[in-house]
Order: C-alpha cells, then structure tokens, then sequence
C-alpha cells in the first residue's frame, strides 16, 4: 500500500484495479448490477419496463433488511443465523394475533420473541464467547421448536394479516413501492448509526481488533447485547414487512432468505472477519442478488444449482477480499 | 498421567450419566428393555458418524459446519443408485459413496488450504453447495436401499453359545458402529498423520515448524470427517430406506455432542470414545423426554435448550483455558 501510494504511475495495472476497488467497492458493484439488468434484458427483451422495476425493489427490500442484520454482526466479526426464525416468528405472530387483537397490538406482540432470540444470542456470544454462527445456529433450532408449539395453541383461531402491512408489503404509490416508506428511514438509520455514532464506531473497533478494543476500556459484552438484540428486533420487523408481501402464513417463511441475506452482505462488501464494510454497499448487492434470481428464473435453474451458486459466490467474494486485505 | 485419569473420568462420568439416564427410563416405563436399546442404538447412528466426522476435525483445529450436508448428498446419492438396481449392485454403490464423501471432505479441506478462507467460512459455503447438490440429485424424498444393506442394522447379533436374553442386548446396529469407527479411528490414531493432527489441532505454527506438512494434514482431516459424513449418509439411507436432500438436525447435536464429550473446541485434545458416548447420553435424554409423555415439539425445544447450554458451557471452559 504504502509503496504504490507514493509511486502510483508504476504500479502495474492489476494493482491498481484492485486498490480502486477496494478504495470504492460500490463502483464496480453498480457497474456489475447494470451489467446483469442488460444481460437480463437481451436475454427476455421488454422485461425492463416500470412495473419490473417496482416489483424488484419489493422483493428486494425485504432481502436487504435481512442483509442489514448480517452486516451489523458482520462488522464485528459475526454473523447472524438465527434473523430467519426471528423473522419468521414475527410473521407468524402477527398473522394469527391479528386475528384476535387490534394490528398494533399484534405487532407489537410480534417483535417481543425476536427480541427473545436477540437477548440470548447476545448473551451467549458477549458473555460466555460461543462461536455466533454456533449460538445463533442453536437459538434458531430453538425458536423453531417454540413456533410450532406456539402454532397448536392458536390453529383454531385462523389468521389474518393486519391491512396496514398488505398495504405496506403490496401497495404501490406513483410507481413506487409503499416499503420503501419503511426501507429509507430504516436504511437511513442503518448508515447514520454505522457512520455517525459511537456505537457504530465501536462495531467496526471491535471487527478490527476485538483484543485491542477491550483493553482500551470498551465493555464488550455491553456491545454485543446491544448488537445482537438490535438486529433480531430489525429482523422482527423485516418479518412484518414479509408478511405483507406473501400475505399466507408459514413456518419457515423467511427461512430461505437467510443465505441470500449472508450472500448480498458478502457481495456489498462487507468483510465477514469484522472491521470492514457499510449497508451502502449492502443494498446495492441485494439488488445485484434479486436481479440474479430473476435472471436465474428466466433460465429455469433448479433451486439447487441456485443454493450451489450463492455457495459459490460467498467462498469466492471472500477469497478475493482476502487476497485484497493482504496486498495492504 | 494426571491429565489421562482426567480425561478417562471424563468418559467414566458420561458412562455413569448414560446408566443413569437408562434407569430412569426403566423406571418411567418398566417395560422399557433390549428391544428400546436396539433403536436407540439405530437412531442414534446417523448422529454418531456426524459426531465422529465432526470430532476429527474439531481436533485438527477447525470445524466442518457441511456435515449435515455431506450426510444429505451422500445418502440421496446412495439412495438415488440403489433405486430400481440390483442387490449385487449395491456393493459397487458403497465403496463410491464413501470415496465420494471422502473427495468431498478434501475439498473442504483444499478449499480452506488454498484460499486462506477460515474454516467456518468455507465449510458455510460448501454447507450451501453440498445442499444445492442433494437438491439437484433428488428434488424430493425418494429412492432406495439394497435389502441387505438394510438389514444389516436391523435386529441383532446371533451369537451362538450366548442365550436369546444376553443376545438381544447386542444390536446389529451397535456392531456396525464401532467395527466402522474402530476401522477408521484406530489406525489413524497410531499413525503419524494422527499425530500430526493433534499436532496442527493444538499449535499450527509450531506443528508447521516441527516439520509437519500443515496444509496436507489439514485436507486429510477433512477427507477424514468426509468419509465419516458418508458412513452416516449410508446410514440414513440403510434407516429409512430412501434418501431426503435436506439436511437433518446433525451439524448442531455434533457439536454439542463433541463439547460434552471433552473435545476442546479450537483443537488439539480429546478423543473419540468421548464424543460417541456424549451422542448416546444426548439421544437418551431426548428417549427419556418422550417417555415422560412430553409433546415433542416441547422435546424438541429442551434438547435445543441442552444443546445450546452445552456449547456455551464448552465455550466458557475454553476461555477459562485460555486464560489460565
């Protein structure tokens, strides 16, 4: 780094490729999302009209609300498995306590489990230092168990999802979807708390070095049970959004979006060891994804090669950040 | 000597936590005998060779989270070539899946060596990939088994000077077990590629500076607890008869199973006899929930309850290690 910052003119071209995208990830990111949308469109000419658009940024905002939760783990070095089963939950709750109670009450019925899930999480891995992927793993199993006692208690009593969220998940205004009435305040809170707070601050001193942010006086486990409640409760409401967007209950609801959500942080940008990254970069790469879905569903790929796939992307997004980091 | 008296006392208390487990269960339901144990012992199999595969990569220092996977690929594979074939083609089926979960493992390993990618990253990925693939080799539950595939881990051993009550406390199931294991672990235990794994589980820079090939050792683990995701892939299928792509709950009791079993995780120490044990105290537990007529989705929920506050509590003693 500091050898080709003093001599840029004779750094060959490869390096200086790399430092450009590792000084602006978002650059060839957009770049890439462009590229897919043309490919898409020479693929399935006339696809690309309003109304495609408008159904993308839908299906992709969810996407990047969960991604949101893995970027936030992810700047400390974590990850969060269990937003699936959170989400998921929420979702559930909401549709069959609609039924009973007023929306309000039922949304907020909804987020406390989430916020279970979070507390624990927090717990397990600032206090007693369990592996995230492990912890959050193991409360997900939990969650789930708990659901479908949950759901033998209320299969009498039907379910409806509240109007406010079909009309929050489905409804358009002026071309635009309603979520994003959510997604931009949500989105604006993500990039204000990692860019302008001193907890966001901490996230990224904690990424960096977790050993070196302990000795100068950061509660660590303060940190993290703020953090890993934060992102079940952001993943209770990304559950609500979703239910007004497929509006038909289920257990494993959000489930399949989980590996999407690891997939689009991955690809945005931010580094699953900790200390890199921004939910700018997040957003655009759960659009790259849903783009990529759409292109993998005018291909008719099986959903297996599609898992196979995002496999691939992940392992290979994070040697080539890797390789970039120890060029440094 | 200190620390093997520790470490047999280990497995001395899971043995007497399994005793007692078992009599509770005949207390609940007297009837509870030789029969009950032989489909504890079947159900517990698949979970014992996650277990065994995840143990020998625990020691090597890394975790492999594909191990349900490789369970899922191996056994709709197996299951998918067994469908319709004859019962003699079955035994070229068995040797390729096992050389299949081992050429899996490696690349697990390969993976990890090559891209410089931490353990739990590649594995995470390869866990998506390995799943993609069962998906793409049986969409949904199907296939079949060889019938004397299946009956090998059906009823009992014959064991002719014995009398009929001793024997039905020998399932067929139970045998297959530690022959399988005892061929695999065994050997390796003795061998220099052993030695070298402890060696890389409890320091890599130092095994790597004692002049132990890091990199190969690594892979080799990894083909290792492939080979072992294969055996419980066979196993699932000899079970039921067919093959499921997704993935049963084997990555999280694994690891829980290899924490109670006196596997420290982060490598290095520990043995496999632990671990098996730790699954079978873990499947007992679950037995003796059921008995006591709870519903099992509440089951379900206080195994997970277990299974979680076993790892934190393996988490917990790492640290004190650590510090100490």
């Amino acid at each position: 780094m500091s050898i080709s910052a003093t001599t840029p003119e004779q750094a060959p071209l490869g390096r200086r490729i790399k430092r450009f995208m590792s000084d602006y990830p978002l650059v060839p990111l957009i770049i890439l999302l462009v590229l897919l949308v043309l490919v898409l469109n020479i693929i399935q000419p006339g696809i690309l009209n309003q109304r495609w658009v408008g159904n993308t940024i839908k299906f992709a905002i969810p996407l990047a609300l969960m991604a949101g939760c893995q970027t936030m783990t992810m700047l400390t070095g974590g990850i969060d498995l269990s937003v699936g089963t959170a989400a998921t939950m929420a979702a559930f709750i909401v549709a069959t306590q609609g039924a009973i109670h007023d929306p309000a009450t039922a949304m907020l019925m909804a987020l406390v489990p989430a916020l279970c899930i979070g507390f624990v999480n927090g717990i397990g891995v600032g206090v007693f230092r369990v592996h995230p992927l492990i912890m959050t793993l193991g409360t997900s199993l939990i969650g789930v168990g708990c659901l479908q006692v949950y759901q033998r208690t209320v299969i009498a009593s039907g379910a409806k999802v509240p109007d406010f969220l079909i009309w929050l998940g489905t409804g358009v205004t002026w071309g635009f979807p309603n979520a994003l009435l959510l997604f931009i305040p949500v989105a604006a809170l993500l990039i204000f708390i990692q860019k302008r707070t001193g907890f966001g601050r901490l996230l990224y001193a904690i990424g960096d070095n977790e050993r070196a942010t302990r000795l100068a006086g950061v509660k660590y486990w303060q940190v993290i049970l703020a953090l890993y409640m934060f992102s079940s409760l952001l993943a209770g409401v990304m559950g609500l959004l979703y239910m007004g967007l497929i509006r038909a209950p289920s257990l494993s609801l959000a489930e399949p979006l989980v590996l999407t959500s690891v997939a689009a942080a991955v690809i945005g940008g931010t580094s699953i060891f900790g200390g890199r990254g921004s939910y700018t970069g997040t957003i655009v790469g759960a659009l790259i994804l849903q783009v990529m879905i759409t292109l993998l569903t005018v291909l008719q790929m099986p959903e297996g090669a599609r898992r196979m796939l995002f496999g691939a992307i992940i392992l290979a997004v994070t040697a080539a950040y890797l390789r970039i980091i120890d060029d440094k | 000597m200190m620390r093997i008296l520790r470490q047999q006392g280990w497995i001395a208390g899971l043995l007497v936590l399994f005793v007692l487990l078992f009599i509770a269960a005949r207390v609940i339901q007297p009837s509870y005998g030789a029969g009950d144990f032989g489909s504890l012992v079947s159900a517990v199999l698949p979970f014992a060779f996650a277990v065994a595969a995840q143990t020998v990569v625990v020691i090597a220092g890394g975790i492999d989270l594909s191990v349900a996977a490789m369970m899922a690929v191996t056994s709709v594979t197996a299951a998918a070539l067994m469908a319709g074939a004859s019962e003699e083609f079955a035994l070229l089926v068995v040797p390729f899946v096992l050389l299949m979960g081992f050429a899996l493992g490696a690349l697990n390993g390969i993976l990890i060596v090559v891209t410089r990618v931490p353990d739990i990253v590649v594995t995470l990925a390869t866990l998506f990939m390995l799943q993609g693939a069962a998906l793409l080799i049986l969409p949904a539950p199907g296939g079949g088994s060889a019938d004397w595939l299946r009956s090998l881990i059906f009823g009992t051993v014959p064991l002719p000077v014995l009398p009929a009550a001793v024997t039905a406390w020998f399932p067929k199931a139970l045998l297959l077990l530690v022959v399988l294991l005892c061929i695999v672990w065994i050997p390796l235990k003795r061998s220099r590629l052993g030695l070298s794994i402890y060696a890389i589980g409890s320091n890599e820079l130092a095994a790597f500076r004692s002049g132990v090939p890091v990199a190969r050792t690594k892979i080799l683990a990894y083909a290792i607890g492939g080979l072992f995701g294969a055996m419980g892939g066979l196993s699932l299928t000899m079970s039921t008869g067919i093959g499921a792509p997704i993935p049963g709950p084997y990555l999280m009791a694994s690891v829980a199973a290899v924490v109670l079993g006196g596997v420290v995780l982060g490598g290095g120490k520990g043995g496999l006899l632990g671990p098996i044990i730790a699954v079978f105290v873990l499947r007992l537990a679950r037995t003796v929930l059921t008995l006591l007529a709870i519903d099992p989705n509440v089951t379900a929920i206080v195994e997970g309850t277990i299974l979680v506050a076993v790892v934190m509590f393996g988490a917990f003693i790492a640290m004190r290690s650590r510090q100490s």
